[in-house]
């Protein structure tokens, strides 16, 4: 059942591209845009890095496994609202099994976006994170669009509509950009520096950052892992409970 | 032939209304227009504020006086392109066509929709210049600085707007106008809204000199972080005229294809 639904909303890439190039290309222009407007920031002291595309594009890469984890929603949003949904839950399967399904395929599917914007970053400078530092930030990338998707989830069963769209995109882009996503910790200014401080996701954007602006150890690489298995538990409740109370 | 510029004048100000009215009676559409450039700012000003140190950074109170003039121009170009996907959603459903077989200018439609869009964009600037002295920012020449630059803002948003609507009249379709939108976030990239030129990576900072949105950004900035700079304004103006004369011009093309093509 939960490579069935895999299937399905992996089958929507080679169907309909179109709708999967903007999430595919809208991280990367973002990118590209604000290594442009910001590089610059490397030269101000205590900036641990003088690449600035090497610095941000974790922050890229986690933004584009958010949408694509929001998405998720919508299309569950869409799938509700046309009661295709209904027959699911109508199904012998788990609840559990078709919550799999839906967060399974976001975390596939993030690797699109994530390996074109590395495509891209490598031709424009971005150091080589070496092997770990890859694979771990990709792994932080899947982790993300596991917590992007439960999130986006959660809402379309609150709200039973792709209306709530803007709401599951901004949460998430709202939840990468308060962080370190910009400038180093000491390098943010006003009320961001004391709520990058405390934003689970900053654990995230900094384990993913370390191959790309140093070397990975374990001591920031396990606070990232257990945010994102946290935030993952804790949304995948909600999105339970929504279901459960679809059919109560 | 007064009286015909009186007619038209009044299906201006209806269309316009109806536009206006039309955007502020759907807040759940209308509040991303205002509440994601401000979320922007907030984070971009947090984020990079210490950018002032950088040598060469104009010299500002702070940073949010920096990019007031960019986060209103985010705002105003994606309010323009939000004026265009609901000229074009009218435009699918034939309400266009009906206005269209009236006995009423097809210009006086047209520049209906970008009147309402000028008004949004003057509300817009409004709202970012309240919300800058709200929180830190200081505008140098005072209230009449806050005029001038409503004024500028409303035109620009005309001249943005025109380019959006000559998309919906060629094309018809609102999907294709939505479609356009991260191109303005590429266009924004491209200029000193969020960033000096001079500080920007190239070719982006290159492109930047002399991108027409970036004298429109500059004279938006200016009071607010300087003096009154003639040359500046003047070419501020001279870029919203034309922008402006570039996309009326498409649409008057688009309008001038749409009866060729009987539609």
């Amino acid at each position: 059942m939960v490579l069935a639904l895999v299937r399905r909303a992996l089958n929507e890439i080679f169907r309909v591209p179109g709708a999967a190039i903007p999430g595919i290309l809208a991280p990367a222009i973002f990118f590209l845009g604000l290594t442009s407007v910001f590089g610059s920031l490397t030269l101000l002291p205590g900036f641990d890095t003088h690449s600035y595309q090497s610095f941000l594009i974790p922050v890229s890469m986690l933004q584009g496994a958010g949408f694509t984890g929001a998405a998720t929603g919508v299309n569950l949003a869409r799938d509700i609202e046309q009661g295709w949904f209904d027959r699911l839950l109508a199904a012998p399967a788990p609840r559990p099994v078709l919550l799999a399904g839906l967060v399974l395929s976001a975390s596939l599917r993030s690797l699109l976006p994530a390996t074109f914007l590395l495509a891209v970053g490598f031709a424009v400078g971005v150091h080589w994170p070496g092997l770990l530092g890859l694979l771990l930030a990709l792994f932080l990338v899947m982790g993300m669009a596991v917590v992007a998707a439960t999130w986006g989830t959660s809402l379309a069963f609150r709200f039973k509509t792709q209306s709530a769209a803007p709401l599951m995109q901004i949460g998430m882009l709202l939840a990468v950009l308060t962080t370190t996503a910009y400038a180093p910790q000491n390098l943010l200014t006003g009320w961001l520096q004391t709520v990058a401080k405390y934003n689970p996701v900053t654990q995230v954007v900094d384990a993913a950052r370390q191959g790309f602006v140093g070397t990975v150890t374990w001591s920031d690489t396990w606070p990232g892992l257990l945010t994102l298995v946290g935030l993952a538990a804790l949304l995948s409740f909600f999105a339970l409970r929504g279901m459960h109370r679809m059919t109560a | 032939m007064m009286e015909r510029l009186a007619t038209n004048a009044r299906v201006v100000a209806a269309l316009g209304r109806r536009s206006v009215i039309q955007t502020l009676r759907r807040p759940q559409l209308a509040a991303p227009l205002i509440l994601f450039p401000t979320a922007l700012l907030a984070i971009q000003t947090a984020g990079a504020g210490n950018a002032v140190n950088l040598p060469q950074f104009p010299p500002v109170d702070n940073f949010l006086s920096f990019m007031l003039a960019g986060a209103i121009v985010q705002a105003v170009m994606m309010t323009g392109n939000s004026g265009a996907i609901a000229f074009a959603i009218d435009i699918e459903m034939g309400f266009t066509d009906r206005l269209f077989a009236a006995p009423i200018s097809r210009y006086a439609v047209v520049l209906g929709r970008l009147v309402a869009t000028a008004v949004l964009g003057g509300i817009i600037a409004v709202y970012f210049i309240v919300l800058g002295l709200i929180f830190g920012a200081s505008l140098n020449e005072g209230l009449l600085a806050a005029l001038w630059i409503t004024i500028l803002v409303a035109a620009a948003a005309l001249a943005f707007g025109s380019i959006g609507a000559a998309i919906a009249l060629r094309t018809n379709s609102a999907s294709v106008v939505q479609g356009i939108f991260p191109l303005v976030f590429v266009i924004l990239f491209l200029s000193d809204a969020f960033f000096p030129a001079n500080l920007m990576l190239d070719p982006a900072g290159w492109v930047a000199e002399y991108n027409p949105l970036s004298f429109v950004v500059n004279g938006i900035r200016e009071p607010i972080i300087a003096g009154w700079s003639l040359d500046t304004q003047l070419k501020a103006i001279a870029s919203v005229i034309g922008i402006g004369i570039f996309g009326l011009t498409l649409c008057r093309y688009a309008l001038i294809g749409r009866v060729r093509r009987g539609v």
